[in-house]
């Protein structure tokens, strides 16, 4: 129940934002759209902890913060190794442990690897990563397992 | 204040073009398919942040912002999984990432090929 109230609720949101009218007969509209989807939602039986992640609400906010700091170091990193004379790079290949047991986790994990500049996932396996990095300082961050650790906490 | 808002939203919107440029850089001077990838993704992170962030700045009234920020959002979920889909694709194809003079085939970890 929780869940089916949190996509409602979700959807909302989602189509006031979008819309920016207010007359009674496109927010009815509205309620009529939102209630249909989440109906059809049901009757797929895809409304559950993993497509409306309710739990992670509170945690995701710093986590994003965190993440975003990263971002930014890690672009400035790439952008004096692109400007050089010489492009400077020393590409690596490691295998990293996958410890996040959920989906969700798992996901937004090699996702915020691929969204810190310099390191990617290539493959996602059920118990490790294999990542590409420009350099030794990517992979050596990644191992330090500070990355890991606050994903691992968000589904704690 | 709009003058200001002017000044930091055009300096927002300069940064990221310099960023947009610099991945397109990036990407034609690193010498492989895997190299190339990161290059994208300074592109598709801070430079379309500060770009979406410079546009947030310029609008005048409340709703546009929101909306700038949802697509925001949807190019941070969806870019990174573009680019695991490319960088697994090639891995599929038996492409193996080189050294940064795209000659030599790199060591990759026991248990790979």
């Amino acid at each position: 129940m929780r869940y089916t109230l949190g996509m409602a609720g979700a959807l909302a949101l989602f189509w006031i934002i979008n819309s920016g009218h207010y007359s009674p007969l496109l927010l009815a509209l509205g309620a009529v759209s939102v209630l249909l989807v989440t109906w059809i939602a049901l009757r797929m039986d895809v409304v559950d902890k993993e497509s409306t992640p309710l739990h992670l609400l509170g945690r995701i906010g710093p986590y994003f913060l965190w993440l975003g700091g990263q971002i930014i170091a890690s672009n400035l990193d790439l952008v004096q190794r692109v400007w050089r004379r010489e492009p400077r790079y020393q590409p690596q290949v490691a295998r990293l442990p996958l410890p996040q047991r959920s989906d969700i986790c798992r996901v937004v994990y090699a996702n915020s690897i691929n969204l810190t500049p310099g390191t990617l996932t290539v493959e996602l396996k059920p118990d490790h990563l294999l990542v590409h990095a420009l350099s030794e300082e990517g992979i050596a961050a990644l191992e330090a397992g500070e990355m890991s650790r606050r994903v691992s906490e968000l589904d704690r | 204040m709009s003058a200001v808002l002017a000044i930091l939203s055009g300096a927002c919107l300069l940064l990221g073009s310099f960023l947009l440029l610099t991945g397109a850089l990036g990407f034609l001077r690193f010498a492989d398919f895997y190299a190339r990838l990161h290059a994208c993704g300074v592109t598709e992170t801070l430079a379309t942040a500060l770009i979406i962030l410079g546009l947030m700045l310029l609008s005048d009234s409340y709703l546009p912002p929101f909306k700038l920020l949802l697509i925001l959002l949807f190019v941070l979920f969806s870019s990174p999984t573009a680019s695991h889909a490319l960088a697994k694709a090639a891995w599929n194809a038996g492409v193996r990432p080189r050294d940064n003079q795209g000659k030599r085939d790199l060591p990759l970890p026991a248990g790979e090929r």
